[in-house]
């Protein structure tokens, strides 16, 4: 329901619409008045003081103001009923600590834009907000106040112009202020909801809707990819593998029966090439979905991988129990991607899998020993895995120097599955 | 023939979900002189059957329903817990450390085998290797083996290469007898071999092959 639709609806002055509209204008007055101050006297302390070097610090504070104004005009915008714009505008900092954490606010447009609005409402738009509640609620109720004020006083100045003192002038003047209140609240209405509609739009950036929708829709395609990837699993282990299983034995079998001689050798001959069926299917339905990683959890099927790796390699993970199946799906195939790549082009004689759990996410690292100038474009096994990865807002970041050594990193920010959840 | 490699005839429960293995298993087993007392296809049938008949050994699968994740293990775990003694013989259809390493932590590590469920198709092995896990012996799939040896791991890179393949087949039940004839040497020289593995791992020496095997598995697992 958005103010929109109640506008157009009956019983918009009996429902809590009006009420939410002036709710929505006074506490923008309020909060933009605020921020004026804030934004001027951090500006002005800080232009002073930057000559002997505390203004800094100040004026970068200043710069930074539009990111809790954002994030209160969002929540803000629930009052209205107007689609609050999905958070997460900002970028996660690569590393911790308020270093990295304040050059990538300062880096991204989203801290500008958010500065940009807050320094509008705090000159512009709070001042309409004020100018607003005065005309459309303050205004009709003072003149709808007017006999109270002619019985108290005998006389009242109904909105500063005209003096009333006569019982039928103030009766006419709260009559009309009636009429003026009705159509008032229809106003702020129409008023709220367009003054809400452009801190959505600035507060968005242009194109967050059509983003929205496409992040939705390649959830969507990533679940879907994963739930038939393990359906073909399940209909190849109980299929095809089943008989193969079965095949092998009856040839098995009959090898024993068989006297020696040529029928002998084509059947052992028929078991050998039965048996390399069953070993590459196998294989086939290890790549699709590996039975370890759902029964197990990460840290066993990565140091399943580790251990089919041709290359040495090290796994030191510290996990917290099992975290979330697209989660440990999309780490577990980076890990093999990447393990695949140290065995195939980077040379290296040894390759480390470390990383943990902390701060709300699995960060995973892949360090080799090898010639590195690894090109994250050149195939599109990582490019398709980032595309995974970024699905579940991570990040996956590749740095490979000539000469090595090659570094990948992978970010999930995740929750772990309480252990004694046994679904999980 | 076939007699000699399965030694005593055996009384099994058999745990197999596919109607098809299960009703050839039961055949291969008939064929060597065992008796199948029961043979269920899913994990609480098994817990049943076992409790019904009391088996001289249990053959079973790991996945099986109600959902096919890893109940076949689970429950040859917890028999194994239940009666410390009762030989499991544990067939998966991948090879996996994990499983491998959870079912031989499970008991005292004696009268066990997990093997790759392809090993039905070598019949006198699977048979043998029956046998064995009845007769109180350890058996690690050769796959699962070989996963555990690409580990290099420094203690490993000390083995010369016939130690590192005389360590293989320790760790798949093998006795000094059947690696000698394995690998075509004589029993004294693989004697000699085991004696400097266990040295240079700096595991105690034993004579008993199944705590043997065990030794270099906990080695190799660690």
């Amino acid at each position: 329901m958005t103010v929109w639709r109640a506008l157009g609806g009956r019983g918009y002055l009996g429902s809590a619409w009006p009420w939410r509209a002036v709710a929505y204008l006074t506490s923008g007055a309020l909060l933009g008045a605020v921020v004026l101050v804030v934004i001027v006297s951090g500006a002005v302390a800080g232009g002073a003081l930057a000559v002997v070097v505390v203004g800094l610090p100040l004026l970068v504070l200043t710069a930074l103001a539009g990111i809790p104004v954002a994030a209160v005009e969002r929540r803000r915008l629930r009052l209205a009923g107007v689609a609050p714009v999905p958070a997460g505008q900002h970028r996660t900092p690569g590393r911790p600590g308020l270093p990295a954490w304040l050059a990538t606010r300062l880096k991204e447009t989203a801290t500008w834009r958010e500065l940009a609005y807050a320094v509008l409402f705090g000159v512009v738009l709070w001042p309409l907000d004020a100018a607003a509640v005065v005309v459309g609620a303050v205004l009709p109720l003072s003149m709808v106040a007017a006999p109270a004020l002619v019985a108290a006083g005998g006389e009242a100045k109904v909105v500063k112009l005209w003096l009333v003192d006569t019982w039928p002038g103030a009766f006419a003047a709260a009559a009309l202020g009636l009429v003026l209140l009705a159509a008032g609240a229809y106003a702020l209405g129409v008023v709220a909801g367009a003054r809400a509609e452009l801190a959505r739009v600035l507060l968005a950036g242009k194109d967050a809707d059509r983003v929205t929708e496409l992040v939705r829709s390649r959830v969507r395609l990533v679940d879907a990819f994963e739930a038939e990837r393990r359906r073909i699993e399940r209909d190849l282990h109980d299929g095809a593998q089943q008989r193969l299983v079965a095949l092998t034995m009856t040839l098995g079998l009959a090898r024993l029966d068989a006297p020696p001689g040529p029928l002998a050798d084509q059947l052992a001959a028929a078991h050998g090439e039965a048996e390399r069926a069953l070993v590459e299917l196998r294989e086939l339905i290890h790549g699709i979905h590996p039975k370890v990683l759902a029964d197990y959890g990460l840290h066993a099927a990565v140091a399943d991988a580790a251990d089919r790796s041709p290359v040495p390699v090290d796994v030191d993970l510290d996990l917290p129990g099992r975290l979330p199946r697209p989660v440990e799906s999309a780490a577990y195939f980076v890990v093999c991607e990447a393990l695949a790549n140290v065995a195939r082009h980077s040379g290296a004689d040894r390759a480390e899998v470390s990383g943990g759990y902390g701060d709300g996410r699995l960060v995973l690292r892949v360090r080799d020993d090898g010639r590195g100038g690894a090109d994250p474009d050149g195939g599109t096994g990582l490019t398709g895995l980032a595309d995974r990865v970024s699905v579940l807002d991570g990040r996956l970041s590749l740095s490979s120097p000539p000469g090595g050594p090659t570094l990948l990193h992978v970010e999930i920010p995740c929750r772990p599955i309480p252990p004694e959840d046994p679904c999980g | 023939m076939p007699a000699d490699s399965s030694g005593r005839p055996l009384r099994i429960v058999l745990a197999e979900d596919s109607v098809l293995l299960r009703e050839g298993i039961v055949g291969l087993l008939t064929r060597f002189g065992h008796e199948v007392v029961a043979a269920v296809g899913d994990a609480d049938a098994l817990l049943a059957a076992v409790a019904e008949h009391g088996p001289d050994a249990v053959v079973t699968d790991v996945r099986m329903p109600p959902g096919l994740q890893d109940e076949g293990l689970r429950a040859a775990v917890r028999l194994r817990a239940e009666r410390p003694g009762l030989p499991v013989l544990v067939l998966s259809q991948y090879v996996q450390r994990a499983y491998a390493a959870e079912l031989l932590d499970s008991g005292d590590g004696t009268g066990v085998g997990y093997l790759l469920k392809d090993r039905v198709g070598h019949v006198e092995e699977f048979v043998a290797a029956l046998a064995e896990v009845a007769a109180g012996g350890t058996v690690v799939d050769p796959e699962v083996v070989r996963q555990l040896l690409r580990r290099r791991r420094d203690p490993l890179a000390r083995l010369t290469p016939r130690e590192r393949e005389v360590l293989a087949l320790v760790a798949e039940g093998k006795s000094n007898g059947a690696i000698a004839r394995t690998l075509v040497v004589s029993e004294a020289a693989v004697g000699k071999h085991i004696g400097s593995i266990l040295t240079k791992l700096d595991l105690p020496p034993a004579d008993d092959t199944h705590r043997r095997v065990l030794a270099v598995l906990a080695f190799l697992r660690a």
